[in-house]
């Protein structure tokens, strides 16, 4: 079957934060395009018609940091095998951080992502250029040719970036070009190797702690050095009550400073660890149950603007080891969606607000097209059904990481398809 | 794929794995104390052996070097009949780049019975258990700074043969609490056992950010920490946090926090000190408290094998009942 050109998704309920449209609304696409929206233009005949009845119809999400492995460590997962899970999750844009091996901070390396991931035709990767050469926090990167290789955004990843001096430069640098900088606030030597939030359970347990101030600090020194250059810069994967407050006054004083928590952040707490389940061992960590509170309640007035999955597929043993021997992090793509619909719920923030967190908010954040379905703009978008039930198995589950802590549980909310430039990435084995 | 939380006791609450104090019964804690006094005996026959666990293998799995424990618990097995073997890992295969799970599938192979296991990361003992065949039992000769409940039980019964009853105790555990297994377990199994009241005395740099979780009124001041108390519990000091600048000297931290017979003076006339060895002289005390009357050191090293025993033989004891059973 040729790929459909004209698309009608009727009878579904769409919200698009970004036009500010939370109704029951038609969707007209051609020609890779948003073409109307509301009732069907006046000769036009889709080629195919999705019924979106009892099902909610978005722009597609747009995640700013999620690991694909590859290059260097396939073992843990590939682009193939992430974009298809990012495709079957209604991420049609990710962003993917430059430590990989090699480091993202040449365009060769930048372009061979994101044309590998153009290839296999699923969900698109901008890659994030390094910051600096090697993300060894002593050179700066040649950031005009990455910018021109298609990299909007710059970061560290999760390599430390110690000299201050290299941080400022940076910071104008990459404002002479107009480059956004992703900073993630970890102070390297605060964070001293640890491997649980510093707090009541790792007073317990033993587990060596990684205290408040870890971020609190590296903040600070991000927030005056933005003060500084001038620099736009966005604060990846917050932790801690405290940083809310900080960014707050930040933005408050007019510095162009967004923020995004990671999803599962918002949910589990450093009372997780109690069992030693390496699939909590996060890092940033888990922190106390004020912590969540304090960012969710950022999130949901807006001041941490993007959620974010903060993907990492790893393989198995990588998490089979003693606790603080295991490697941090989540594959998180697929339970997105779930857990932004179960945040809705339990914690009281509108649907709309998290979807534009997911949508709109980062696609300003990476500067590019999606994140609303204005007519004009290119069809990226998803319909999911927010009642269906499924169990993290085999199965359901595409990523090649299994290191999540819902593995074998039923979660509620599944894509059912998610469109890319008006191309069906994926649709959903139960649709007709 | 993760096999889910390791239970210390089988469905009918008898010992499988002896892990970390937390969640276990005062009765447990009380009946292996009552156990311990039967082991003491056993030490003083011309025949130091007792036929409990013939049959049985026990292997010594140390990821971290250890003399006095690991020497301890090897007495322990043998003088309940079981055959014993040493492993000293971290000079072997590990060092070699083999996985700790390919290390246990290695020795699961081997069909042993009971696990000591010692490994520098904390949880290292759960996950073991939780690796492990469920018939073979897994007893935590301390992991990270997570636990170490044998010293901990040692700890209590020497302080019972001393003192009785715990309720009417003041505790001060004096040193470096923050890297400490020995104090964490101690604080679980002295607040278990209902002592009256629990303090710690340390600079801030080695205490737990939230030491209110362990149970314990902080103190910053030595002499005010240990005013009228009945067991003060001094910890080992690790040269390497003059390194990590975490204290400014030893000398330092003698002179704040170091016990000598000037500063006991403020406790109980009938204090006793105690340290799980080995002893930094000159850094956590003085010769004279060392080797003084007050100490009961060596009876702690004494009693370590007898506790040892208690717990092997326990552990052992259920797998046998499960045997019978099936």
């Amino acid at each position: 079957m040729p790929e459909p050109s004209k698309i009608s998704i009727c009878g579904g309920r769409l919200i698009d934060p970004a036009n500010g449209i939370d109704a029951q609304r038609d969707v007209h696409i051609a020609e890779g395009k948003i073409l109307q929206i509301g009732a069907q233009p006046l000769g036009f005949h889709p080629d195919l018609r999705i019924d979106a009845r009892d099902q909610i119809l978005c722009p597609g999400f747009i995640d700013l940091c999620a690991r694909l492995g590859e290059p260097g460590a396939e073992h843990k997962a590939t682009i193939a095998s992430e974009t298809q899970a990012a495709a079957a999750s209604g991420i049609t844009i990710l962003c993917c951080p430059p430590d990989t091996q090699p480091v993202i901070d040449t365009p060769a390396v930048a372009q061979l992502i994101a044309q590998r991931a153009e290839r296999l035709g699923k969900s698109r990767v901008i890659p994030a250029g390094a910051l600096t050469q090697g993300l060894q926090g002593k050179q700066l990167s040649e950031m005009a040719a990455l910018k021109a290789a298609g990299c909007p955004i710059l970061s560290q990843g999760d390599a430390p970036l110690r000299n201050m001096q290299v941080a400022r430069n940076a910071l104008e640098y990459a404002a002479t070009f107009e480059l956004s900088v992703m900073l993630r606030p970890q102070d390297a030597d605060l964070h001293n190797r640890g491997c649980a939030h510093e707090g009541q359970v790792s007073a317990r347990l033993g587990l060596p702690g990684i205290p408040e101030a870890a971020e609190t600090v590296a903040l600070a020194r991000d927030l005056a050095l933005a003060e500084q250059t001038g620099a736009r810069i966005h604060i990846r994967g917050l932790s801690c009550g405290r940083s809310v407050e900080m960014i707050a006054d930040a933005q408050a004083r007019g510095l162009p400073v967004t923020a995004d928590v990671s999803l599962h952040q918002l949910f589990f707490t450093e009372e997780h660890l109690l069992g030693f389940d390496s699939n909590y061992h996060l890092d940033p960590p888990l922190r106390s149950l004020a912590d969540r509170e304090a960012l969710r309640q950022g999130l949901a007035q807006g001041v941490i603007g993007a959620l974010c999955s903060d993907h990492r597929p790893h393989e198995a043993d990588a998490k089979l080891a003693p606790f603080p021997s295991t490697e941090p992090g989540i594959s998180s793509l697929e339970t997105l969606l779930p857990l932004s619909l179960r945040l809705a719920e339990e914690g009281g923030i509108p649907l709309s607000r998290i979807l534009e967190a997911l949508t709109r908010v980062p696609a300003q954040i990476l500067g590019c097209a999606g994140g609303d379905l204005t007519p004009g703009q290119p069809a990226d978008l998803c319909i999911f059904d927010p009642k269906r039930r499924w169990k993290v198995d085999a199965a359901h589950w595409h990523s090649q990481g299994r290191n999540t802590p819902f593995w074998g549980k039923a979660l509620r909310g599944r894509v059912t398809w998610t469109l890319g430039k008006g191309r069906i990435l994926w649709k959903d084995p139960h649709e007709a | 794929m993760n096999p889910g939380p390791v239970q210390q006791l089988d469905a009918q609450g008898r010992l499988r794995h002896f892990l970390s104090l937390e969640g276990l019964p005062r009765e447990l804690l009380v009946e292996i104390l009552d156990q311990t006094e039967g082991f003491l005996r056993v030490a003083r026959q011309t025949v130091k052996k007792v036929p409990i666990c013939r049959g049985k293998v026990v292997a010594n799995l140390f990821f971290e070097t250890s003399t006095r424990t690991r020497t301890t618990f090897e007495l322990a097995a043998k003088r309940l009949s079981a055959d014993v073997l040493n492993l000293n890992i971290s000079t072997s295969a590990t060092a070699k780049g083999e996985s700790l799970l390919d290390t246990l599938r290695n020795l699961e192979a081997m069909h042993l019975d009971l696990f000591v296991v010692r490994h520098r990361d904390t949880g290292a003992a759960h996950f073991i258990a939780q690796h492990l065949p469920p018939h073979v039992s897994v007893i935590n000769a301390g992991d990270g700074r997570h636990a170490h409940p044998t010293q901990a039980l040692l700890d209590l019964f020497t302080i019972r043969q001393h003192k009785g009853d715990f309720s009417n105790l003041c505790v001060a555990i004096v040193g470096d609490i923050l890297h400490s297994r020995v104090a964490r377990s101690q604080l679980l199994a002295l607040n278990s056992l209902g002592v009256g009241e629990l303090r710690l005395i340390a600079p801030r740099t080695l205490l737990p950010s939230h030491p209110e979780a362990l149970g314990a009124r902080v103190f910053h001041d030595l002499q005010e920490g240990i005013r009228d108390a009945d067991v003060i519990i001094a910890l080992r000091l690790q040269r390497e946090r003059m390194q990590g600048a975490l204290l400014p000297s030893a000398r330092e931290y003698f002179h704040c926090f170091g016990l000598t017979e000037a500063q006991l003076s403020a406790a109980k006339p009938d204090a006793i000190v105690l340290h799980p060895g080995p002893i930094n002289r000159g850094v956590e005390m003085d010769s004279q408290v060392a080797d003084g009357p007050r100490s009961v050191i060596l009876e702690q090293v004494s009693n370590g094998i007898a506790v040892r025993m208690a717990v092997i033989s326990r552990c052992i004891g259920t797998q046998n009942a499960r045997e019978h059973h099936a």
